[in-house]
């Protein structure tokens, strides 16, 4: 697979992803609406970051098993300015560290947001902790599909 | 027998620039100038300098150096990779070449122009696909907002406080006040402007980043026995060591099992086994202080305290003159100057030469470490 070839990201926009070989599929099946995380083929274990083989077995085989999406914040960082200006429009925002329900080990960077296309900073900082239950929802980012973070209804 | 590094070289020049927010001369005559100050302390011939050893993220190259400085003929070059994390295994690299006779008079350096020049961070024409495309777009830009996500876990886990992180901030200030050379000389810190300063990555202060800041050191390392004949006191390498960590993530080791054990306790897991001395015997560290939570993630990673006792360990002036552990004795990264750490190295051996603006009494050892949260690397000084 390739990476998707993305346009030069203007100034006041927000960065979008630029995939590596092995990160590709996982941009794909984003723009699907599909949280997929790599796995090994030859043993089962997932790994993220994805790359080219698998640290436990040294298989080069590997598919991408979907995953539900649900997870606890492991961590969180509030950014303030100086930012990217695209960034600092939003700031303070929230940045979680999300650790997946079904694959413990497995943790994503996102956003938590209000809802999937509220903007970066609409979470509400109150409601931010460590362990609080997130799922993942996704955004159009500068023509790319990302996944975001909503609070989980209680 | 295996071949030892134990107490073989020793540094016997160091030189430095003046640290400011801007200073004129280009990275490359400051390396220079810093260079040949350091040659100057040792008393010896720059002709004679046959071995280089640097770290990524600057301008200068050995090329250049080499030929400005009118080195001879040069048998050993070395540039170690991740930044800050490189510092200490330039000396540790011309420590081998020099033990095992690949060369005999080393020079390692550091120049930066941070304080004038741009943000790193700002180029996102460089941002590298991995792990990039999986922190960036999210708005986890700076080094700041990366290890802020470890801060906060820590903090969280272990009942570590702002308060904690203080008096890392305090330790170093303190210090500096007293080093005229420091860019934070005569400039007081106090609880109250840390606890009512911005923020700049929650939980993160203004006071827990380092300074950004121009300027240039150098250290010279030659043999053991060339040492006794030089200027100064010689100050051994007695142990180096670096560390990058099985399934490691550079400065976003969120996908590690354990992201709070960095590679702070790779490299101290080799250093001490090499080492004639332990933790207790230290008697004052220059720790790696690009952000105050790296002090008590390395106080533990390198054996002074438990796991999660790096906060705790801070209280009671610990880190002060006098302290348990009197670290960052020019003011490190946070108030003397950012030159990616090389700095702690030169204090290092002013404190094993007596030298120091804020002497430690006696001081025989000294732990200096290199950037944690990166691939990393450290020593040990002996007089
Ligand atoms: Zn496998």
């Amino acid at each position: 697979m390739t990476a998707t070839p993305t346009a030069p990201t203007p100034a006041d926009a927000l960065l979008a992803p630029v995939p590596d070989e092995d990160g590709a599929p996982f941009w794909e099946y984003a723009a699907r609406g599909e949280l997929r995380v790599q796995a090994c083929t030859a043993c089962g274990r997932l790994r993220f970051p994805p790359r080219p083989c698998c640290p436990h077995c040294r298989s080069f085989d590997s598919h991408w098993q979907p995953v539900d999406g649900r997870g606890r914040i492991w961590s969180y960082v509030r950014p303030h300015p100086p930012l990217l200006p695209a960034y600092a429009a939003h700031a303070p925002y929230t940045v979680v560290l999300v650790e997946l329900a079904d694959a413990p080990g497995i943790r994503l960077v996102g956003n938590l947001v209000a809802s999937a296309d509220a903007p970066l900073g609409s979470a509400d900082p109150a409601a931010v902790r460590i362990g609080a239950r997130v799922r993942a929802v996704f955004a159009d980012c500068g023509g790319v599909t990302v996944p975001r973070w909503v609070p989980e209804k209680p | 027998m295996a071949a030892t590094l134990k107490d073989a070289t020793a540094i016997v020049g160091i030189g430095q620039t003046p640290f400011a927010r801007r200073l004129p001369q280009s990275e490359k005559e400051l390396a220079c100038r810093a260079i040949l100050a350091a040659l100057d302390d040792a008393g010896i011939a720059p002709g004679e300098v046959d071995a280089f050893a640097s770290y990524t993220m600057e301008e200068t190259d050995e090329v250049e150096v080499a030929k400005a400085i009118g080195a001879g003929d040069a048998t050993f070059f070395s540039r170690v990779g991740y930044g800050g994390g490189g510092s200490c295994a330039t000396i540790g690299h011309l420590a081998a070449a020099i033990a095992t006779g690949q060369a005999s008079v080393g020079v390692a350096w550091r120049s930066r122009k941070r304080g004038s020049g741009p943000r790193p961070w700002t180029n996102t024409a460089v941002q590298l696909p991995t792990p990039g495309q999986w922190t960036r777009p999210f708005g986890l830009l700076r080094p700041a907002d990366e290890i802020a996500m470890l801060a906060r876990r820590y903090m969280h886990e272990y009942g570590a406080t702002r308060d904690h992180l203080f008096n890392v901030a305090m330790a170093c200030r303190n210090r500096a006040n007293e080093n005229p050379a420091a860019i934070m000389y005569e400039r007081p810190l106090t609880r109250e402007m840390y606890m009512t300063s911005r923020m700049v990555s929650e939980p993160l202060c203004l006071f827990d980043n380092c300074l950004e800041t121009d300027g240039a050191l150098a250290c010279v390392v030659v043999s053991a026995a060339r040492a006794r004949d030089c200027r100064h006191r010689p100050v051994h390498v007695h142990a180096a060591a670096q560390g990058l960590p099985s399934q490691h993530h550079g400065m976003v080791n969120y996908w590690n099992d354990d992201p709070l054990s960095g590679p702070a306790w790779t490299a101290a897991r080799h250093l001490w086994k090499r080492a004639d001395f332990g933790p207790q015997d230290v008697d004052t560290a220059q720790i790696y202080d690009a952000f105050t939570p790296l002090v008590p993630l390395s106080l533990e990673g390198y054996g002074f305290c438990g796991r999660g006792e790096g906060g705790a360990f801070t209280e009671g002036g610990a880190l002060e003159t006098g302290g348990r552990l009197p670290i960052n004795t020019g003011g490190g990264g946070l108030s003397e100057a950012y030159v990616h750490g090389f700095n702690l190295i030169t204090e290092g051996v002013k404190q094993l030469r007596g030298t120091s603006t804020a002497q430690v009494p006696d001081a025989r050892t000294c732990l200096v470490t290199a950037g944690e949260g990166v691939p990393t690397s450290a020593i040990l000084l002996r007089a």
